[in-house]
């Protein structure tokens, strides 16, 4: 193992350290998963880039290549469908939030 | 190595960290998120494992579980919107 | 012929994978991709004639530096957020209009936005986006949707318009 996979193994541990107290200190859902979306995502692409470093243009190491695009797509959608639901749930944001322009187009229960 | 260990050590208790989320969250919403987030952390503990064993066959584990974890997710995000699965 | 394009997609995503061009590998891919082309095909790649178009790919090698380093600010921008005493936030939802037309192009778009500083798409109706922002800093659309989504909207009009 050199040198360089192991700087780009600590950033993402580093950005992934962030992300999960961003997940404990936040005050309501929104902001928890804009802290913990961004920061875990942005880690764990680098562990797989260190990962594509340590092995080269062999089989896995392409395939951490491959991934880095199908985890930039899958999160993101993940995150924004997790925002649309809580908000058609019924679960307000933070009492301090200055502006709401999606009061009213979607239908919210309760 | 020490420093992939060292490393290991550090995301075990990042999931550690979520697992509070998940027990403690007063909302049903940041529980998911608190799943959502525990995927990718578990992505990123096997390439680590791949890396120091050496074995290339970890990272196929990583993928399974992101996509699984993907699917998980939109699935409970479709329960919190009310709808019925099968729409 | 948007079915022979979905089937080299498949084909090319299939040898990336498994990276081994013996035979074996390369028939049961074929047979793969065949069976997925026949189920999904009517629904992906509608505009096939712009895979052909070399600019595309040269805007869209530009387009990804530019966008990590996009990414790369972002992250300390909401790491310095998170371990700040007392929580610089000021959250709320703000509404941005898009240029641009195709369904793939708005996709590309809402997830970029998502990746950078403090803002995170919620919904997609029609050409409006909704986003949640982390730090309102001003009240006026022109400006906001600059700061938001202008950075992007160029590059992604000439990748996939």
């Amino acid at each position: 193992m050199s040198s360089i996979v192991g700087l780009f193994l600590g950033i993402g541990i580093f950005f992934n350290l962030l992300g999960c107290i961003g997940l404990l200190r936040m005050p309501d859902v929104y902001n928890r998963l804009q802290a913990a979306t961004k920061c875990v995502t942005l880690g764990t692409w680098s562990i797989l880039f260190a990962h594509f470093l340590h092995f080269g243009f062999t089989a896995s190491g392409i395939k951490a290549l491959i991934g880095i695009p199908l985890l930039f797509l899958t999160s993101t959608v993940a995150a924004h469908s997790l925002a649309r639901g809580s908000y058609i749930f019924g679960i307000k944001l933070w009492k301090k939030s200055v502006k709401d322009d999606y009061k009213g187009k979607v239908k919210v229960k309760k | 190595m020490m420093l992939l260990e060292i490393f290991l050590f550090i995301l075990i208790n990042l999931s550690i960290f979520c697992l509070y989320r998940i027990i403690r969250g007063p909302s049903i919403a940041d529980r998911m998120v608190a799943i959502d987030i525990l995927g990718i952390i578990v992505v990123g503990i096997t390439v680590i494992l791949s890396i120091k064993t050496g074995k290339g066959f970890f990272i196929d584990i990583g993928f399974a579980w992101m996509i699984l974890s993907f699917i998980g997710t939109l699935a409970l995000a479709k329960y919190l919107t009310g709808a019925k699965l099968d729409e | 012929m948007r079915y022979i394009v979905f089937f080299l997609i498949c084909m090319v995503v299939w040898v990336a994978f498994t990276f081994n061009l013996s035979l074996q590998y390369i028939s049961i891919g074929a047979v793969f991709s065949l069976i997925t082309t026949i189920f999904f095909g009517k629904n992906f790649v509608p505009g096939w004639k712009k895979f052909l178009n070399p600019v595309r790919y040269f805007w869209a090698i530009i387009y990804i530096p530019i966008f990590l380093w996009e990414c790369i600010k972002a992250n300390f921008d909401v790491a310095y957020r998170v371990i700040h005493p007392r929580l610089l936030i000021n959250p709320g939802i703000v509404k941005v209009k898009t240029k641009i037309k195709t369904d793939i192009g708005k996709v590309i778009l809402a997830n970029s936005i998502t990746m950078t500083p403090g803002t995170l798409t919620i919904d997609l109706i029609g050409d409006t986006l909704y986003i949640h922002w982390i730090y309102i800093s001003s009240k006026n659309p022109a400006i906001y949707s600059e700061k938001i989504a202008g950075r992007f909207e160029k590059y992604i009009k000439r990748i996939f318009d």
